[in-house]
């Protein structure tokens, strides 16, 4: 038996704004970018207005060398549902192999991350250039269209027991 | 506690003023702006902060234009973007220290990387500032492409008799050390002060000893059997050679690839070239030498390749010889050249000459997106040329968009149109034998029809690339390069002979395709930008090193093999690692590796960037939102 029940416009609205909090959730990505090539190419991306999601906030390292694992590892326990890498392509580090140290050490956090339950998709280290604002748009897209199929950090709400400086 | 304040040019005069008051006034002690990249205007508004007594380094800023407002369409979701990043901004601003610059002094020299008509004027320059330079060129003389060229236009100077002069100033000059036949190894060190290693390839000729007279070649056994590169294959030379006659230094080499003696260890009796020298200079056990050197700056100049007309099969020019490229044409009318300046293809003067333009530039296909530049000049120069030489010639130039865009560029487009040359629009053209000769086949696409021309010789307007060591310079000298392959400015429009290495600037065709007042324009750009460190005499260093806290250091030693620049330093009595600030360039390498957390990269501290990373995670949001 069908039965039909009126809503105010005004309930309508709250129900959708409600359905809307609980699927609302989007994807939270922290991008570690070189300051010679990714974060140019980022910079590049900008100047020629090449469109990509916003859920990436890029924090700016001299080189991707710089990358302590434990920023990854602490990104992932504070609830970040992917951590986007960008150095320079193989050969043009602008201090000489800081990217190879940078694919050493993600390789091995990689790792590290299926044991505590986080899939290794979740990170991605990826050469770009400061030529190249359309890979940049580009990887970011794809990194977080995959991100989004993934779903949200399975660490999401544990609390990494930081406060805010 | 945070101070807003809202500013639309903050970069501005005033913009800076209101941030230089409110130090002044309010005493604030960390300033964060909100607005384009840092690699922009950070510099600035260091300059801002330090003029009222701030150190540079608690300067911070948000990159909420480039990273957001100009890639974002969603504007509620730019904003919260733009929230996060400017929060991010303030808690990592909170955490900065002053840190205080060093300086350092610059070594008073210049290395110039290639000896074209760009590395030679910038060379001049920085050596007429006085500087020492040290010019390398990887051929056996310098000169470049522009020794190639018969006529440059619109002018219609003789290319040789313009650059001669320059290049034999560049060889005489006090201040000007030529290295020819050689090429850059290996580049360390950075601006003020680059170790430089040098190959000298052996050209089997005692440098000091050979004249130039010249006989070694007359009496080479390989005698024009082998294609002379600078003659673009129009001609032929020995197995010991000088490219040109007026080739600087005037010093024979030794083809290790063509000479018999080298390649088959016996030639004749004895090497002829070796039995003639009246002074004895031929000397087959040479080496390659190693050079290392010591500049404060960097030139790079190293040019450009003609295209290969070969990848467009449709044009035919591997398989008939009177289908040329523009480069071979210029050889051809030169009067030094192999024909002494006559227009003769297999002995006979072509009456019907078609030139089709854009062989290898803006073509997709290819890859090779770009313009050129200077192709539809040089072929409405040398549609002249054949008019001149052979006055009845019927001459058609088949083009895409004629571009004649600089001085003088369209005066002389309107002169040669005068003189009877055709020039009309057309597309996808291919060639074919017809006969005794050849025939275009092509659309003209103001008629919207197909057309056929005959032709007895067809000149291809090759266009310009990126030489083929421009990937390898790139990575010596850690720059970048542009999707086309070109070499990257530091600034498309303000900083357009810089890099992105400090110290190393970029002069003519190796940035872009460009034609030669505007290379030297560039050479002499980059020549005063060069200049400027090694005036001042000191560049200074950024503070951004790495710091051992020796209470934590358990001496592991697992950083001192991770640093390129030997900048950590083992302290065995106190068994801690120790930092040479003056060799750290402050990567952080070593921080990303030390397993105690002993090491501190000055202005990326763990703490800066975890201060950053909890910002932008969402737990801290929830609880700070609470």
């Amino acid at each position: 038996m069908e039965t039909i029940t009126f809503t105010s416009e005004d309930e309508k609205k709250s129900d959708a704004e409600k359905s809307l909090t609980k699927s609302s959730w989007t994807p939270r990505i922290v991008g570690f970018a070189c300051n010679w090539c990714t974060y140019a190419g980022a910079d590049l991306a900008g100047t020629t207005r090449i469109t990509y999601p916003p859920n990436i906030r890029i924090v700016r390292i001299m080189c991707t060398g710089r990358m302590d694992p434990t920023f990854i590892l602490n990104a992932f326990f504070c609830g970040v549902d992917g951590v986007f890498i960008g150095g320079c392509h193989p050969g043009e580090c602008h201090y000489q192999s800081g990217n190879y140290k940078a694919q050493r050490r993600v390789l091995l956090v990689k790792k590290m991350l299926r044991q505590f339950g986080i899939e290794p998709e979740r990170l991605r280290l990826e050469w770009i250039s400061a030529s190249e604002g359309a890979k940049f748009a580009q990887v970011v897209t794809e990194f977080t269209e995959k991100i989004k199929s993934l779903g949200p950090n399975p660490l999401k709400g544990n609390g990494c027991g930081k406060k805010a400086g | 506690m945070p101070l807003p304040r809202n500013y639309p040019y903050m970069c501005s005069d005033p913009g800076q003023e209101l941030i230089k008051k409110d130090i002044r006034t309010l005493g604030l002690n960390r300033i964060v702006v909100a607005a384009c990249s840092p690699r922009m205007h950070e510099a600035t508004f260091r300059k801002t902060c330090e003029s009222e007594g701030l150190n540079a380094y608690c300067f911070e800023m948000a990159n909420i234009r480039e990273h957001c407002s100009w890639v974002h369409k969603n504007r509620p979701e730019a904003t919260a973007k733009a929230v996060d990043l400017v929060r991010s901004s303030l808690a990592r601003a909170g955490l900065l220290h002053p840190l205080s610059v060093q300086e350092v002094p610059v070594t008073p020299a210049a290395l110039v990387i290639g000896g074209g008509i760009a590395g030679i004027q910038a060379a001049l320059d920085i050596a007429n500032a006085g500087f020492r330079v040290l010019l390398v060129e990887k051929e056996p003389s310098i000169g470049g492409h522009m020794a190639q060229l018969d006529k440059t236009f619109p002018t219609l100077d003789c290319s040789a008799c313009i650059l001669t002069p320059k290049m034999v100033d560049a060889e005489n000059h006090p201040n000007i050390q030529l290295l020819t036949y050689s090429e850059v190894e290996k580049v360390d060190g950075y601006v003020g002060n680059f170790t430089v290693t040098l190959r000298k390839k052996a050209r089997y000729v005692d440098h000091e000893k050979c004249t130039g007279c010249g006989l070694c070649a007359e009496h080479c056994r390989m005698k024009d059997r082998i294609r002379s590169e600078f003659d673009a294959g129009m001609g032929k030379r020995s197995a010991i050679y000088v490219p040109f006659p007026q080739a600087v230094p005037l010093k024979y080499t030794v083809d290790p690839e063509h000479c018999l003696f080298l390649t088959r260890g016996k030639c004749g009796k004895k090497p002829a070239c070796q039995e003639v020298c009246p002074s004895g200079a031929l000397h087959f056990g040479q080496k390659d030498e190693r050079i290392e050197v010591h500049v404060g700056t960097i030139v790079v100049a190293t040019g450009f390749d003609s295209f290969d007309a070969c990848r467009k099969p449709e044009l035919a020019y591997a398989h008939y010889p009177n289908v040329i490229t523009g480069l071979e044409f210029e050889r051809l009318v030169s009067a030094a050249g192999p024909t002494e300046g006559r227009l003769l293809i297999e002995g006979k003067e072509p009456r019907k000459v078609v030139f089709i333009q854009c062989v290898g530039s803006r073509d997709k296909n290819l890859g090779n997106a770009w313009c050129s530049r200077v192709c539809c000049m040089y072929a409405i120069k040398q549609a002249h040329l054949v008019k001149e030489k052979i006055p009845g010639a019927h001459v058609t130039v088949l083009y895409t968009d004629l571009r004649a865009f600089g001085k003088g560029f369209e005066e002389f487009y309107d002169r040669v149109r005068s003189e009877g040359v055709i020039f009309r629009r057309a597309s996808g053209s291919e060639i074919y034998r017809k006969g005794e000769g050849l025939a275009v086949r092509t659309e003209d696409t103001f008629l919207g029809r197909t057309i056929e021309l005959e032709a007895d010789l067809v000149v291809l307007s090759a266009g310009v690339e990126p030489g083929k060591g421009t990937e390898a310079v790139a990575k010596l000298l850690k720059l970048s390069r542009s999707p086309d392959g070109f070499l990257m400015e530091a600034h498309p429009k303000l900083r357009p002979v810089e890099t992105a290495t400090d110290g190393v600037y970029i002069a003519g065709c190796c940035q872009s395709p460009k034609d030669i007042p505007d290379t030297v324009a560039q050479a002499k750009a980059a020549a005063a930008s060069a200049i400027i460190p090694m005036a001042v005499g000191k560049v200074i260093v950024e503070p951004i090193v790495a710091q051992v806290d020796e209470n934590v250091c358990g001496g592991c030693r697992i950083c001192e093999s991770l640093c390129e620049y030997k900048a950590l330093i083992f302290d065995q009595e106190k068994n801690i690692m120790t930092v040479n600030t003056a060799l750290c360039k402050g990567c952080g390498s070593c921080g990303g590796a030390c397993p105690t957390g002993a090491i501190t990269i000055q202005h990326y501290t763990d703490a800066q960037i975890f201060a950053q990373l909890h910002t932008l995670s969402e737990c801290v949001r929830e609880e700070s939102i609470q």
